[in-house]
């Protein structure tokens, strides 16, 4: 059995797991041992800074596709079957179109003369084209949009399994449809809510397209110190020691959480 | 119908809305392909498949589609036996350290791809195998592997091993019963699990952005490239092609696990 599973392994450890070891390494070897680069990431402002700005944006976004996303999953669950598959066909179709397709379109429509500014004119709503994109807005739009089915899946696979007579017996016993919904619906959907948010925000903490493209080299996030340093200034250590605190920060948010509920729960739905 | 309470309005209300967000961008980039305009105005003026010209008469973007279509190919011809291999061998074998190796395969969705793409592009470097051919094939394999993973471990779950079990008692070897017992009854979340390692090195972006060059960049490289410059609609056209390519996909994969069931 070990021999099916070795060239596969083989792949992994060859092209992910050697080269995030290599990373480590660089990160604290240069010529010698060095902690130089990570002096640099906790003290220099542009990282620092960088690192708040993703986790302030990477916090705005999941909390934004909570509220957006658990109203779309609370009414594909009390819907009948064929509104849910629907509802659920609609959430998915955006997953499938590619990340760099989704950050032109967002371009085309938020640009100054872009669909949503020619429509506002349009309608004499404005008569300034709005500053929608190349800035910290055009990226959060985006950035929800794509991350949205990562937050819908899992809680509607968490309500699914929520016993609808539950909510019967809280109206039987004279609770009102939105104290129902707060007392017994809510809490249930809670572990939903968890795995949800952990696949967001961590997802979120290493995007990369989307602020390159939509956040008009102002929004900084720490993927792109990353890529920086490697294309622009060839400063290997740096950028070693940037994607070392960034996987820590990634694999801390998944130990804490598996404390709660299981891990295959959030990687489980794709 | 009861009563409609105003939280039963906002609800509706909302989820619509929301669909409509997910919706839009996915919807308008065919119109733009397919406007004679440089810039999407309201009304289009005229239709005009004069991006959809430009794209297929355009050496560069012509030379990154057969990158992009062989690397896609390449991938799944060799990350689905390899992934099929690894899943029978977790779903069988009872030995602990099947957790962790089935963990290790998962990998690839959990570290940020940001990192492992720098990571890769290390190790190329000192290998040569920047602005390959086999190092982009690799680097899809890799990434493509979990989906078939998932996807032929969600298959061999509903699958009774006892049935090859049958077979080897009749006289089959191992392999043998394989092929001829379990692979025919998983062959739906085979197929599927190929596709999404298709779509996956179609749209792999990052890595690519490091570790390709020269004539062998693929699609995506180029249109990021495009994109960070001017907004030239032949994007629009490619992007809608490569949009209803993964659709097509995805229908299939999906009848296929339907047919499965």
């Amino acid at each position: 059995m070990l021999a099916l599973v070795s060239p596969a392994l083989l792949v992994i450890l060859a092209l992910i797991v050697l080269p995030v070891g290599w990373l480590a390494w660089q990160s604290i070897y240069h010529d010698g041992f060095t902690l130089e680069n990570y002096r640099r990431v906790f003290t220099e402002d542009i990282y620092w800074r960088s690192f708040a700005l993703t986790f302030e944006i990477s916090l705005a976004v999941t909390l934004i596709a909570l509220l957006l996303g658990y109203p779309v999953a609370y009414l594909a669950n009390a819907l009948p079957k064929g509104w849910s598959i629907l509802i659920l066909s609609l959430v998915v179709l955006p997953f499938w179109t590619s990340v760099l397709v989704r950050a032109y379109a967002w371009l085309a429509l938020l640009q100054r003369t872009g669909v949503i500014n020619q429509l506002l004119r349009y309608l004499d709503v404005i008569s300034e084209p709005l500053p929608l994109v190349h800035n910290t807005f055009g990226t959060v739009v985006a950035t929800v949009h794509i991350l949205l089915p990562f937050m819908v899946l899992p809680l509607y696979a968490t309500m699914q399994k929520i016993p609808g007579d539950l909510m019967q017996a809280g109206a039987s016993l004279g609770a009102s449809p939105s104290l129902t919904f707060v007392r017994v619906f809510l809490p249930l959907s809670l572990p939903g809510v968890l795995a949800g948010c952990t696949m967001v925000f961590v997802l979120c903490l290493g995007f990369y397209i989307t602020p390159e493209l939509l956040g008009g080299g102002r929004t900084v996030m720490v993927s792109m110190l990353v890529s920086r340093n490697v294309e622009l200034y060839n400063q290997f250590g740096a950028a070693s020691a940037v994607a070392v605190v960034l996987l820590a920060s990634v694999l801390l948010i998944f130990a804490a959480v598996s404390r709660f509920i299981s891990l295959d729960r959030i990687l489980g739905q794709k | 119908m009861t009563r409609v309470s105003p939280a039963r309005i906002a609800l509706y209300v909302i989820s619509t809305l929301v669909l409509v967000y997910l919706i839009l961008p996915v919807l308008i980039i065919a119109p733009i392909s397919f406007s004679s305009a440089r810039f999407l105005t309201f009304p289009p003026p005229s239709f005009s498949l004069r991006w959809y010209q430009q794209y297929f008469a355009n050496p560069a973007w012509m030379q990154a589609t057969r990158v992009t279509l062989t690397v896609a190919l390449l991938t799944v011809v060799i990350a689905t036996p390899l992934g099929v291999a690894a899943a029978y061998a977790i779903s069988q074998s009872k030995l602990r350290i099947m957790r962790v190796i089935h963990m290790a395969l998962l990998l690839p969705l959990v570290v940020p791809i940001i990192i492992t793409a720098v990571g890769i592009f290390f190790v190329y470097a000192k290998v040569g195998l920047v602005a390959t051919l086999p190092g982009l094939v690799l680097a899809n394999v890799m990434l493509g592997l979990p989906y078939v993973v998932i996807s032929v471990l969600a298959g061999l779950q509903s699958f009774d091993p006892a049935q090859e079990m049958v077979a080897r008692s009749l006289g089959m070897n191992r392999l043998r019963s394989f092929f001829a017992v379990t692979l025919p009854q998983i062959k739906s979340s085979v197929v599927a699990g190929g596709i999404f390692a298709f779509i996956s090195a179609m749209d792999e972006t990052i890595v690519a952005l490091f570790i390709s060059g020269g004539q062998y960049q693929p699609l995506t490289k180029r249109m990021f490239t495009a994109l960070r410059d001017e907004i030239d609609p032949t994007i629009a056209a490619i992007s809608t092609l490569m949009t209803a390519a993964s659709f097509m996909l995805v229908l299939l994969a999906s009848a296929r696990q339907k047919k499965s069931g």
